[in-house]
């Protein structure tokens, strides 16, 4: 280990990008564990808590995908939440096609409508963008909340199909089945980031995120990486959607448009990291928690004990950690094979 | 439709701009000084507004007299928020910077509903109320007066930013902080003084609203939204321009809303912002 190579790999602020072979075996003992526990203890509380945080973890890393790979920050990521959410559930309502087929719609939608959005506004800077993105997720939720074919604001309800529960996405016996959808979606969409990262693409994008004039001279097409980061984004994000509205089977434009849910993947990936493929899963596993105890031990009175804490820890985080929880694990730790 | 309706329309949606102007004038000023975007801004609104209602429930303080009270207790809140964690995120980058405001939101957001609880509160009996007719056009005393208040508030700032010395030394630190600082004015207390002043600014204005509107903790989601879109629309950093931008979104507002559909009223003044930023991004009096 020479100086040289350590500066380079300290300047280097993606962390834990990398693996070795002990920390394959790790993450391979991790799944084989997420996969058998619903056999060791079927609390159906713990259940639906790791549920959530493997589909928060999605949603964020959906979210830093688009940040933490083309810097650009979107403050309206529901939109593709939501889009996804209304595909699968409408499609079925009205058309009785099975839920698997409406993520699949929900993602080509999410695509187009994120390539709608992507051409015009990725041009816009930072602010403009962030700025851009909050008034065109509320405008989604204003649109939605007044379309008469999609239930207006009473929404859609999922109905209720007990004969094919595989066709109809539905699990009411049992909400295992649920986990595991959750689960193989999460392992995908993060071996994909993964690849991702590694890819011609993502140092592509990685390079717009840092220096995108130095990028653009050496022939990068800034604003069209920046589309098709954006366009992957929307359509890591889609599923959860869909997904969501199978477990809660009532689609209404403020459960799966709000603007909370822009929020909450945000800080979810602040919390986290963001431009690192584990921040999401730290964060999500973090605040997730966090809310749903305090549901627990609150109630949903509407008084948001939850939301007074992950505020202070996100702010807290900016002032004393920006680069987020990720970077308290030590370097040593992170990268042992490249530091040999 | 006759034109009374419409003069009705446009003479409410400038009165309902003024305040716009003002709110969105402090949230100009706080990114000309530091290039930050205040996310927080709406629920500093909504806390002045409680803060109004509080001094009128608590002490039967009117509203018209409890201004400088609010001003006050809002400056003192800018202050603290600048010396606790703006002054610490001037040089992160602006993820951070968005999500620090973002997380003041929330924040403030959760403590107002977990304090006051969700529920809509109103100032009953305010000193000035009822409302007036010329002409078979309809207008509200406490509307007019509030008005009045935020075009003589935004008098008052232009001519402190333009005339005073501190002013100008604001508007120095503004253009150039490094110079500024070489010609010893401190920026750090610069940046301070702008949060003081936004929101004091939002003081103003939340005092006047809660004369007539409804007091909640989520009523500051949409008057932030606005003021986002006014700044936009009149240039970021820009104070002047966020006169004349409020007052258009003002319009915009309530004309759309008349002519076209009341329920996407909020949409006709996004397509305000989404043109704004692709036909003309400086905004109309824009610095960048």
């Amino acid at each position: 280990m020479n100086l040289i190579s350590k500066e380079l790999l300290q300047a280097k602020n993606e962390p834990l990008n990398y693996f070795n072979k002990n920390s394959l075996i790790i993450i391979g003992i991790v799944v084989l564990g997420l996969f058998l526990y619903p056999f060791i203890s079927p609390s159906k509380f713990a259940l639906h808590l790791l549920m959530m945080i493997f589909m928060h973890a999605v949603m964020s890393q959906s979210w830093n995908v688009l940040a933490g790979f083309s810097g650009q920050i979107s403050l309206g990521h529901a939109i593709f939440f939501g889009i996804g959410a209304y595909a699968s559930g409408y499609f079925y309502t009205k058309f009785q096609i099975t839920p698997w087929f409406g993520i699949i719609i929900g993602i080509a939608i999410s695509a187009f409508i994120a390539l709608l959005i992507g051409v015009p506004m990725l041009r816009l800077k930072g602010h403009y963008f962030a700025i851009a993105t909050l008034l065109i997720g509320i405008s989604f939720q204003v649109i939605f909340q007044r379309w008469p074919e999609v239930g207006a604001s009473a929404g859609l309800y999922v109905p209720i199909n007990r004969d094919s529960p595989w066709l109809s996405m539905q699990f009411h016996k049992n909400k295992v089945a649920y986990y595991y959808i959750t689960l193989v979606f999460f392992i995908i969409t993060f071996f994909l980031v993964w690849l991702l990262n590694r890819s011609k693409l993502g140092y592509r994008l990685k390079a717009i995120r840092d220096q995108s004039e130095a990028a653009s001279s050496l022939g990068i097409h800034v604003s069209k990486y920046k589309v098709i980061a954006f366009i992957i984004s929307a359509m890591i994000m889609a599923p959860m959607g869909s997904i969501y509205a199978q477990y809660v089977l009532i689609i209404d434009p403020n459960n799966t448009f709000s603007a909370d849910i822009s929020i909450l993947v945000l800080l979810i990936s602040v919390m986290g990291g963001v431009g690192n493929i584990w921040g999401p899963i730290i964060g999500s596993s973090i605040l997730i928690p966090i809310s749903e105890f305090s549901r627990i031990y609150f109630g949903g009175t509407g008084r948001s004990i939850d939301l007074i804490i992950y505020g202070i820890l996100i702010i807290l985080i900016c002032i004393f950690r920006p680069s987020g929880i990720v970077s308290l694990i030590p370097r040593s730790f992170r990268e042992r094979e490249k530091v040999k | 439709m006759t034109s009374q309706v419409i003069i009705q329309a446009i003479i409410s949606g400038i009165l309902m701009g003024l305040i716009y102007a003002l709110i969105a004038a402090g949230l100009s000023l706080i990114f000309g000084l530091m290039e930050i975007v205040n996310f927080a801004h709406g629920d500093h609104l909504m806390l002045s507004m409680f803060s109004t209602f509080w001094f009128w429930m608590l002490f039967g303080i009117d509203p018209i007299f409890s201004i400088p009270l609010t001003i006050i207790l809002m400056a003192f809140l800018g202050v603290f928020t600048h010396y606790f964690i703006i002054r610490k995120i001037l040089n992160s980058t602006m993820l951070i910077q968005i999500c620090a405001t973002f997380g003041l939101a929330v924040t403030i957001r959760a403590l107002a509903q977990f304090f006051f609880t969700p529920d809509f509160r109103t100032i009953k009996n305010p000193i000035i109320q009822g409302k007036f007719e010329v002409y078979g056009v309809f207008i509200g005393y406490p509307q007019l007066f509030a008005s009045f208040v935020c075009l003589f508030a935004f008098i008052l700032l232009y001519l402190f930013v333009t005339k005073t010395e501190t002013g100008t030394a604001l508007q120095a630190t503004s253009q150039d902080r490094q110079a500024a600082e070489i010609l010893g004015i401190p920026s750090n207390k610069m940046f301070a003084l702008g949060w003081a002043i936004g929101l004091s600014c939002v003081a103003v204005a939340g005092s006047m609203l809660s004369n007539y509107y409804y007091v909640f903790p989520d009523v500051g989601v949409n008057f932030s939204l606005f003021a986002f879109v006014a700044v936009a629309l009149g240039g970021f950093g820009s104070i002047n321009g966020s006169l004349i931008a409020g007052v258009i979104i003002g319009i915009v507002e309530s004309v759309g809303g008349l002519l076209i559909d009341p329920s996407y009223k909020l949409l006709y003044v996004f397509a305000v912002y989404l043109l704004v930023v692709i036909l003309r991004p400086q905004g109309i009096f824009g610095r960048y």
